[in-house]
């Protein structure tokens, strides 16, 4: 008998990061700008959605996929403002991983622009699977509290935006949104800070056009 | 708790290996868990305890290195260990840096009898 010791050197993540490359390749190809939103349960992901499908009803074609671990109810609020949603039910699993996208894909129709991903409400494990978005914005929502970010480094480290949510309850509670952005600074320089109530709809401008100029770049680049 | 997917593809990969190698057995497994990977390295290794019965690493004894993180700065050139969530260079204070270690999660090496 004899022992060997081999080097390997395999990321454990390949073959996510595989589907997830061959996502990004689709909807680039297509024109689509994807987008993949991550939080805590509960931070206003579908509310968020809802506001946004309001406000580029005439302008934008949006699309959205669901994750969570049971129920349809997201999907049938999305549908319920006219945007076409899918709803992925992990039956437990805390993330989405790229290859349940990609089954949902061929379903997405061509004439779309924005295509939305809402991630299993959960500040940890989503952080760490590529799903092929073209910008992963993070939620906080002022209820949870401005020293999230160094709780939950890797959200924040992976993310391009964050959307401080429910600004209309800061005059109730001790969150300090310039402590929030500082923190998430530290562990993301860079990152693009929005402060939003998507129920009154303040700062939604900014994060429309956020959205908007981003879809701009990714067809300008592909022309 | 998404280290059960991630010690799944561990045994995917250990699988391959012993076939590759002719292996009777695997007697060790080492990964590189970053800091910033977004696994934790004891839920990992109850996983492992759980996943491993039944297979060709049956007896193995899992080695997780924690890599923490480490950034290179753009501006300086400087490289540091970075220990809390103040990703800035150590060196001149810059915000511009990247991280170059801290956020893998990979299969390093492993033992096994032929």
């Amino acid at each position: 008998m004899t022992t060997k010791t081999i080097t390997v050197v395999r990321d454990l993540l390949a073959t996510n990061k595989q589907a997830a490359a061959a996502i990004r390749t689709e909807l680039r190809a297509r024109g689509i700008l994807c987008v993949n939103l991550l939080s805590s349960p509960g931070s206003g992901k579908t509310t968020l959605l809802e506001a946004l499908a309001e406000r580029f009803r005439d302008r934008f074609r949006m699309a959205v996929i669901e994750g969570d671990i049971e129920t349809e109810r997201d999907a049938e609020r999305i549908r319920a403002k006219g945007v076409p949603a899918w709803q992925i039910t992990t039956g437990g699993a805390c993330h989405l991983e790229a290859r349940m996208i990609g089954k949902v894909l061929g379903d997405v129709p061509a004439a779309i622009d924005l295509l939305f991903i809402e991630n299993v409400g959960n500040l940890v494990c989503p952080a760490s699977y590529d799903l092929g978005e073209a910008l992963r914005l993070v939620l906080l929502s002022s209820p949870e509290g401005d020293d999230k970010p160094a709780k939950y480094p890797q959200a924040f480290l992976s993310a391009d935006a964050l959307v401080l949510t429910k600004s209309d309850l800061l005059a109730y509670l001790p969150f300090d949104p310039g402590r929030a952005a500082a923190e998430a600074l530290a562990i993301k320089p860079g990152l693009r800070i929005f402060t939003v109530s998507a129920l009154r709809g303040d700062g939604m401008d900014g994060l429309a056009g956020y959205l908007a100029e981003a879809l701009e770049g990714l067809r300008s680049g592909r022309a | 708790m998404h280290e059960l997917s991630l010690v799944s593809s561990v045994f995917e990969v250990l699988e391959e290996k012993a076939r590759e190698h002719g292996a009777v057995r695997i007697t060790a497994v080492v990964l590189k868990v970053g800091i910033m990977s977004g696994a934790v390295p004891d839920l990992l290794e109850s996983a492992f305890e759980t996943f491993k019965k039944g297979t060709v690493a049956e007896t193995a004894r899992l080695e997780i290195v924690v890599v923490p993180v480490k950034v290179r700065c753009p501006d300086c050139g400087g490289e540091a260990v970075r220990a809390d969530t103040d990703f800035s260079c150590a060196g001149c204070g810059s915000r511009r840096v990247e991280i170059v270690e801290g956020r893998e999660l990979v299969v390093e090496r492993i033992e096994l009898e032929t």
